[in-house]
């Protein structure tokens, strides 16, 4: 489904070379759930803006279900993020909508009719626990429920894969793992889940694959993995 | 066909959502909006405030250039018959723009009731007999235009029974007026450019600064998958409505600023009713600020959020 092909990432910093990641390979199948790991600068972002076309690598190929997404256009780039959620660590909702058009604006933009949105956004606010706050805006939320919303927005238009960039760093500890419950459970229905996080707890509770990256490389790729630097 | 019905049906949705999301934003941002809002009201009354002053410019100079005319005497001789042919002549040129002839009675007869009050010049008068000679007064549609005139009267038939034309005596005069006219005139549009162009920037800068603070969600709404007119669009429609709102302030505004002004304006530019031009070019007039208004909107809202469609 994903697949990495010797990728680096090298940003000019002061006229050198920086690498972000460097000579990445591997593979991401269906339904899976994997935790990206490693310290903060080890390239765990770069690794998911470079799989969400944010970032265009330096070296090598990203592939999605076949497609190397380094060759799509502006309008073919829209479309194949329309595949992916995103979860991100400051939520980056939406200011001046409420909580239901936050999430139907992810259905709005895939050309979803309203009469399917207003049948699927009162499903994902039930999953993700937030049916009460529909009209709320998100100044007037917690932290937790904001990145509830953020999953729910990631999920909404069912893709087939969500990429979640330190969804729990702004979140106390009862919210990080209702997110975390909230993604295996997304995990379950069988979307595929990508989380890059710093956090020992989460992978070590976790007992998924775990990549560990170091500097940018991958140190380890294991199948029950734990957080080990 | 299917397919087709699908597409329309698909682009009007997403218009619909567009106009909706942008219409909303403004409804919720209202105090940035009446910020925006007040710097184009600025923007498009300058504007207004130029075109304003360009009427009551070119109806000064009219007013001055009508003051101008030039006189052709005519040998006390003159048959009838080639006085008129001269004026039917001369009203066929498209430069003329009024002639009127004054016999040496009627010159007479204005000249003494002008000096009346001379007893030396009235006796004088009462000894010499009639010596004003008969007169065709010319009026130019502009003052450029004298000299072509004149030419064509030296030059052609008429020759033989003018006495002379005080054209030369003006000739100083109708140039100095004529400099000035073009000075003002060039120099009305450069100002009007340059206030034109400081307004605009202003406004742009004003819409620039309001969507700075969206930056993010612009980047957030392409990772979600939002196609950069989807993202833009209702950025748009903001721009857009802060222009018609402002373009309909301002001429409720100028109303009763008008109202007020036109007397005074009158004193100083006899026959010009500035009430009455706003009354009679109304429409355009809004037109032109909606125009100013929905482009200087428009046009801002789509440069400033250019860059921030980049991700």
């Amino acid at each position: 489904m994903i697949e990495f092909r010797n990728v680096s990432k090298i940003y000019k910093i002061n006229g050198e070379d920086c690498a972000a990641v460097e000579n990445i390979n591997l593979k991401i199948e269906p339904k899976e759930f994997v935790s990206i790991a490693g310290a903060s600068g080890a390239g765990k972002s770069t690794l998911l803006k470079l799989l969400l076309g944010k970032e265009k690598p330096s070296e090598g190929e990203i592939f999605f279900n076949g497609h190397d997404i380094n060759f799509l256009d502006s309008q073919e780039l829209s479309h194949f993020r329309r595949s992916v959620g995103m979860v991100f660590q400051d939520f980056k909702l939406l200011s001046r909508k409420t909580v239901a058009e936050n999430i139907s604006f992810a259905m709005e933009v895939v050309g979803r009719t309203n009469e399917e949105i207003s049948e699927d956004v009162p499903q994902v606010l039930e999953l993700v626990g937030l049916v009460e706050k529909t009209d709320y805006f998100p100044h007037q939320l917690s932290g937790g429920e904001r990145q509830r919303v953020s999953i729910a927005r990631a999920l909404i238009h069912r893709p087939e894969v969500i990429l979640a960039d330190e969804p729990t760093g702004n979140l106390d500890l009862l919210n990080t793992w209702d997110i975390v419950r909230l993604l295996l459970k997304i995990n379950e229905l069988g979307t595929t889940i990508i989380l890059a996080t710093h956090d020992r707890e989460i992978i070590n509770n976790l007992n998924r694959r775990v990549i560990t990256l170091n500097k940018g490389r991958i140190m380890r790729d294991e199948e029950h993995g734990r957080y080990i630097l | 066909m299917t397919d087709n019905i699908y597409r329309i049906f698909m682009n009007s949705l997403t218009f619909f959502r567009i106009l909706r999301t942008g219409w909303n934003n403004f409804i919720r941002n209202r105090w940035l909006a009446l910020a925006t809002i007040f710097v184009m009201i600025l923007t498009i009354f300058t504007m207004t405030v130029l075109i304003f002053l360009s009427v009551i410019g070119g109806q000064l100079l009219t007013i001055l250039q009508n003051k101008i005319d030039v006189s052709v005497y005519l040998k006390q001789e003159t048959a009838d018959q080639d006085i008129k042919q001269m004026q039917a002549d001369l009203l066929s040129l498209g430069e003329v723009k009024k002639v009127t002839f004054v016999s040496s009675e009627d010159a007479l007869a204005e000249f003494k009731k002008k000096h009346e009050s001379n007893q030396t010049l009235m006796d004088s008068l009462k000894e010499l007999g009639n010596p004003l000679l008969p007169a065709v007064n010319i009026e130019a549609q502009s003052a450029s235009q004298y000299d072509s005139i004149i030419n064509f009267l030296e030059q052609g038939k008429y020759k033989k029974i003018i006495d002379k034309i005080n054209y030369q005596q003006n000739k100083p005069l109708i140039e100095r007026l004529m400099k000035f006219s073009n000075t003002v005139k060039r120099s009305g549009i450069i100002v009007s450019i340059i206030l034109a162009i400081i307004a605009g920037l202003v406004t742009f800068n004003t819409i620039r600064l309001a969507l700075y603070n969206f930056r993010e969600e612009i980047g957030v709404m392409k990772l979600v998958g939002a196609s950069s007119w989807f993202a833009r669009g209702p950025f748009l429609v903001e721009g857009v409505i802060y222009g018609i709102i402002a373009a309909a302030a301002t001429m409720i505004i100028i109303f009763p600023i008008i109202y007020f002004f036109s007397p005074k304006i009158s004193l100083l530019v006899p026959g010009l009713d500035m009430l009455a031009w706003l009354k009679n070019n109304f429409l355009s007039l809004l037109f032109m600020q909606l125009a100013i208004g929905i482009l200087l909107g428009g046009v801002s809202s789509m440069v400033a959020i250019r860059k921030y469609l980049r991700v």
